[in-house]
């Protein structure tokens, strides 16, 4: 099996996660429930996992690193805990279901919603994006990188309209944590929610978000929290305010194995690996007459990922020939991406999308072009 | 490509009646496999069983019997 669906899942895991997993398996009690040695080792695990990660991206304190069980969660807590009626919200139509689904509950609820559209080539305008704040406008919601075509949108630029305009800067980090460096001190980022299976290499079912000191967010759940017991409300005080419930220590003790993989790996390493992989198939694939690439392959920087199509085949077709006669797994149809879909006009045929690991080889993507190009003859 | 064949598609609300379907087919031997739904169904979830149209009956006997509820059946070329 040639594995090129990683923008979906990382299928490949480090040993050391593995090791880490398992290991907590034997150890680790419930954390903040007492003192006892169990208990403890699970705080000082998932203590020092927020740790690392608040390293990872430059966070002011370990107190702003909150655990989830992924980026839909981080990113239901953050939306819907945010925003009130009337608030106005910017977004895009890069966006991920996860991102627009809670927005349009917002919408619903009474807030206002603005989403910028795309060129082509489906890139935002930033002067688009300025100019569409308004006096009620509290937050800029973007993606990094869209999970469809990997182009990117440029957290500098966006965060600086967000502080020029004196609003939050919320983004979901989906595609692209583990794989490009993210300073939430220097981009402004207030929220940067993030998912452990994908790019940061760790176990399905943990997650988390960053929040900058001070940005107060309503709590999605309230419930057990090991301090406070007589409090008939949810402590306030982070990161337990936004984690009610036991923990998820046997992954966060994957993924602090898994950021730690990364970090002596080296994230530039990685990248550079994964991007030099994308730009081999998709100089492959791009001559092979029929075929149609989405995204921008100029842009300096973009994720590791090509969605295409083959001519007017429905893209779950292609997909499932790749995968029984070839091996080779990707993705088809809609990819909970519906106006990106809508504005690269792949509605109905949905696109395949072939997504990169730095433990894919030149030889597997030799090998998929090499059925691409045969699925055209 | 490889040239396509009639065949009996079943979809479903969602995966995990997906996912029910293909472990009771298995469990007794229906015939069929899970694909990505095709473009020319709309379906509230993306996989589907495939299978031969001549088994179209022992799939709804099977999906009766289990109560697996399906969202719509076609035959169509897959």
């Amino acid at each position: 099996m040639i594995y090129l669906d990683n923008a979906a899942t990382t299928l490949q895991k480090p040993d050391a996660v593995k090791k880490a997993v398992m290991e907590a398996f034997d150890t680790l009690g419930n954390a903040g429930r007492g003192a006892s040695e169990p208990a403890l080792s699970a705080s000082r695990m998932i203590y020092g996992a927020r740790e690392v990660l608040a390293g990872f991206f430059h966070a002011e304190s370990a107190n702003c690193i909150v655990f989830t069980a992924n980026s839909t969660e981080s990113l239901n807590i953050a939306l819907k805990g945010l925003f009130s009626e009337g608030d106005h919200v910017i977004t895009t139509v890069l966006e991920h279901n996860s991102v627009l689904r809670p927005l349009y509950e917002c919408r619903e609820q009474g807030g206002e919603l603005t989403i910028i559209g795309c060129d082509e080539k489906g890139n935002i305008s930033y002067e688009e994006m300025e100019a569409a704040v308004k006096e009620n406008t509290r937050a800029v919601v973007c993606t990094h990188a869209s999970n469809l075509t990997g182009n990117m949108i440029d957290l500098r630029k966006a965060g600086q309209i967000a502080r020029r305009r004196n609003l939050l800067f919320v983004v979901d980090a989906s595609q692209t944590a583990g794989v490009y460096p993210i300073d939430v001190q220097e981009l402004g980022i207030d929220v940067l929610c993030f998912t452990g299976h994908k790019s940061l290499l760790g176990p399905q079912g943990t997650g988390g978000m960053y929040v900058r000191t001070g940005v107060k967010i309503r709590p999605l759940l309230s419930g057990g929290s090991g301090v406070d017991t007589y409090n008939p409300f949810h402590p306030s005080v982070m990161p337990t305010a936004l984690e009610a419930g036991t923990l998820n220590g046997h992954g966060i003790a994957g993924l602090r194995a898994a950021v730690g993989y990364i970090m002596e790996t080296g994230m530039d390493k990685i990248r550079e690996k994964e991007l030099s992989l994308m730009r081999c198939f998709y100089e492959g694939v791009s001559r092979i007459p029929g075929v149609k690439i989405y995204g921008d392959f100029d842009a300096e920087e973009r994720c590791p990922v090509v969605a295409l199509n083959i001519g007017e085949y429905d893209s779950a077709e292609v997909s499932d020939e790749l995968n029984v006669s070839y091996g080779i797994v990707t993705r088809p149809g809609a990819h909970c991406a519906p106006l990106m879909h809508q504005a690269l006009g792949t509605v109905s045929q949905g696109a395949v999308r072939f997504s990169f690991s730095h433990y894919n080889t030149e030889e597997e993507v030799d090998s998929a072009i090499k059925a691409i190009k045969e699925l055209t003859e | 490509m490889r040239k396509k064949e009639l065949k009996l598609v079943v979809t479903f609300h969602t995966t995990a009646d997906a996912m029910a379907m293909e472990k009771v087919c298995g469990e007794h031997r229906v015939p069929g496999r899970l694909i990505p739904v095709p473009r020319s169904i709309s379906a509230g979830c993306g996989l589907a069983w495939c299978a031969p149209p001549e088994a179209r009956e022992e799939v709804l006997e099977i999906m009766a019997e289990k109560g697996i509820e399906q969202e719509a059946l076609h035959e169509c070329m897959v």
